[in-house]
């Protein structure tokens, strides 16, 4: 189904004018979220969430543990389907598309809609063979000379190439935890995807490889959305343009970084924000 | 002297010294006026019982074996020994049959000399007997009287039984480690032998094998013990035709039941699998002799074979290779299952399909404990002789065809060690040449395989 309009803002006070001033000038949303509720069996993790992701912004989703934004990211990307008592309501769209809609390829919106993970993940293969694994499951690339083209510009558009390239036949899990953690960015973008979901892609590095994931995350910002979970406020304030603030399962404020860090509307989020709980 | 006798003596005094012991305990107990006791009055029971009957129990098992080389020699010494036979068979008969009437007066008699022997060594035995448990009741008693004396009201006893209970569980575990270098020692002695007669080069390289039993042991004939043909037979039945069945069946179930089965089916189906471990293999053994041997040969004759043997390597390796599934597939299993879900949900948000994530990622990343695996279930094959003994043949034919009748190294050690050769013919010596190997084999196996395993649970903690 084609959603050419917006049946139904989302739900979210403040912050909006300035949202509906960019989408004016930025074009409709690259994935839209309508009313969407998450289940795990019984338990509610996310109570009609509404939002819109744009293309060329880092989204940061910020919020106490155990919010739900890591539940409402996997549902994005329908990486919830792989937890059997997970169930989700609602709409949510890719380009206008329904990705919960029952002719949806699963497989094909994984690779436009790519995930990072919080521990770094790279499989037990060469750094090469990390590299190419999707370019290869998914057929983008007619011979050896266009994957290894493929490799080395993914590896330097995650700002390892310069380290790596004299040993791509080393195993992945020998680099150091920064460097696994830009190994698996350069294998999410190896399948050029439009979305890239990060679920607190630094909480296991140190500042120095945290900084370089950061301005990493920065330089690929024109290419992709990229939505990023948090726990780092100024993470959040430093890498991102959009913030999502969850609470409880509800999305309590989202709109521009800038606005939502300086000036919320909602007296929770000001609460979170300036650490007086959390 | 009968067995039982240290073990009464040992149970009863232990626990007379136990209760004597709490009986103090629990009288230091009313006497004391803290509410907190260095031990419980059992701690004080089980330090004294420990103290009083190990080690008497420790001298009375010495005094076993010491006791009855004393007897033989009073009866040796005595002037009715002095017409034995010097040397052989009829030497040993008389002693053995003297020391059973000596037990059992009304037992068969054939030598007179026996009979009188019987008597001195009647007498002897008793005598040291008498001897033995005195000098056991000295060490109790002296026991008695050192814990008697270390008995007060802030004696440590519970760390002292402690470390007394650790002594005695580390002496059972020597029993066992003692028990497997004894049999490791009695099969590199009686190998050596064998090597003495049948140089290693012909045993380990020569093709043909054929024992002959009669033969005179001054005249062996080295090339009849060439072991490779059994070399060969045990490894295409155990390694190869085993493994052509258990791999790809005990990986695509493990693969089935991790990946694909919901749990409820999984749940009934995992142990019916294992199920067929549990099998006797002996059932196994004729259901390969019996139904899959003759099978095979209806097939092959069917196929214009001409004149197949049912006792082809083909039907012990098939049956061979169903008994070993289980145990590929749940170590497949459980290697898989040991690869972090981070992969597979790596692998999945790449936009992997399940299929190619369980081929791509999940199998080669579980891949050293598989083949571990299969390392374990070769080794459990190649020294398997149950199945074997049934269904395959005695003739060592060194054939890559599996219609063939073939041998293996265990088939032969029971055909050596049943045969008619004497104990110390090659053909029975070969026997322990050929345990040696299987021996050496299966322990490089097992050892190879735990290493491979060990490091792949490192790889992911
Ligand atoms: N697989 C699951 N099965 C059942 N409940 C789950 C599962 N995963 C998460 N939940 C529950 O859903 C709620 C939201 O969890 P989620 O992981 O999305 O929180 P989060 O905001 O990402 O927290 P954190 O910041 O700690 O990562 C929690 O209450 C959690 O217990
Ligand atoms: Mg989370």
């Amino acid at each position: 189904m084609v959603m050419t309009e917006y049946p139904e803002a989302p739900k979210v006070r403040g912050a909006m004018p300035s949202i509906d001033a960019e989408r004016a000038e930025h074009g409709p949303a690259k994935m839209t979220a309508r009313d969407v509720s998450v289940y795990y069996g019984e338990k509610q993790a996310i109570d009609s969430v509404s939002i819109d992701v744009f293309s060329e912004y880092v989204t940061a989703f910020i919020g106490p543990s155990g919010c739900g934004k890591s539940t409402f990211l996997r549902s994005l990307n329908r990486m919830n389907d792989t937890i059997a008592a997970a169930r989700v309501t609602g709409e949510i769209a890719l380009d206008g598309e329904d990705i919960y809609a029952s002719g949806m390829d699963v497989v094909q919106l994984r690779a436009r809609v790519g995930m990072v993970f919080q521990k770094p993940n790279p499989f037990p293969k060469s750094i090469y063979e990390n590299i190419a694994y999707g370019p290869r499951i998914h057929g983008l690339a007619d011979s050896k000379a266009d994957l290894d083209v493929i490799v080395e510009k993914s590896l330097q558009r995650a700002g390892l190439w310069n380290e790596v390239k004299d040993r791509l036949a080393d195993t992945g899990t020998a680099l150091s935890g920064g460097q696994q953690q830009r190994l698996c960015i350069a294998r999410a973008i190896a399948v050029e995807p439009e979305v890239i979901l990060m679920d607190e892609p630094c909480s296991a590095l140190d500042p120095i490889a945290t900084a370089k994931i950061e301005e990493l995350i920065d330089d690929l910002r024109g290419n992709y959305a990229i939505v990023i979970v948090t726990h780092s406020m100024q993470q959040a304030a430093r890498v991102s343009q959009r913030t999502a603030f969850f609470h409880l399962g509800h999305l309590v404020e989202y709109g521009l970084t800038s606005d939502v860090f300086t000036n919320p509307a909602e007296e929770r989020t000001k609460d979170y924000i300036t650490g007086r709980y959390g | 002297m009968s067995p039982a006798l240290p073990i009464l003596l040992a149970l009863g005094l232990g626990l007379a010294a136990w209760l004597f012991a709490r009986a103090r305990a629990l009288t230091f107990r009313a006497n004391s006026t803290s509410k907190r006791h260095s031990a419980l009055p059992s701690h004080f029971g089980w330090y004294a019982a420990l103290w009083v009957a190990v080690p008497m129990a420790l001298f009375l098992l010495a005094w076993g074996p010491i006791s009855s080389q004393l007897v033989m020699a009073d009866v040796l010494d005595s002037p009715a020994a002095q017409d034995l036979p010097a040397f052989g068979q009829q030497r040993m008969a008389i002693l053995a049959e003297a020391r059973n009437l000596a037990s059992n007066p009304g037992g068969p008699n054939f030598y007179d000399e026996a009979r009188t022997l019987a008597q001195v060594y009647a007498e002897s035995s008793q005598f040291y007997t008498f001897i033995g448990v005195g000098i056991a009741l000295l060490i109790a008693g002296a026991s008695a009287v050192y814990v008697y004396l270390r008995l007060k009201p802030d004696l440590a006893a519970r760390n002292h039984v402690e470390r007394m209970v650790m002594g005695v569980l580390l002496a059972f575990s020597l029993v066992a480690i003692l028990t497997t270098l004894g049999i490791f020692a009695t099969l590199v002695f009686e190998t050596w032998r064998f090597f003495g007669m049948v140089s290693p080069l012909d045993f380990l390289f020569g093709v043909q094998w054929n024992p002959d039993p009669m033969s005179a042991t001054e005249h062996i004939d080295a090339s009849r013990y060439g072991a490779v043909p059994l070399f060969w037979g045990t490894l295409f039945i155990g390694a190869i035709i085993a493994m052509i069945v258990a791999i790809p069946v005990g990986m695509m179930s493990a693969i089935y039941l991790t990946q694909y089965a919901n749990p409820r089916f999984r749940a009934w189906a995992k142990p019916a699998l294992e199920v067929l471990a549990g099998v006797p293999t002996v059932v196994y053994g004729y259901f390969a002799a019996l139904t899959i041997g003759p099978a095979i040969r209806n097939v092959a004759l069917m196929l214009g074979v001409s004149n197949p043997s049912s006792e082809s390597a083909l039907s012990a390796g098939l049956v061979m290779g169903v008994m070993i599934i289980p145990f590929v597939s749940s170590m497949a299993d459980d290697s898989i299952a040991a690869v972090p879900s981070a992969m597979r949900d790596g692998s999945l948000a790449m936009g992997a399909t399940k299929n190619e994530t369980i081929r791509r990622v999940l199998v080669p990343a579980a891949l050293p404990g598989i083949v571990a695996g299969v390392m374990l279930a070769i080794s459990r094959a190649i020294g398997e002789t149950m199945i074997v003994v049934m269904a395959a043949s005695t003739a060592a034919n060194l054939s890559a065809n599996p219609l063939e009748a073939m041998t293996t190294v265990t088939v032969q050690i029971v055909a050596l060690l049943t045969g008619e050769g004497s104990f110390d013919h090659p053909t029975t010596l070969a026997a322990f040449a050929l345990g040696f190997v299987l021996f050496l084999v299966t322990l490089a196996l097992n050892f190879i395989a735990l290493r491979v395993v060990k490091r792949f649970r490192e790889a992911y903690e």
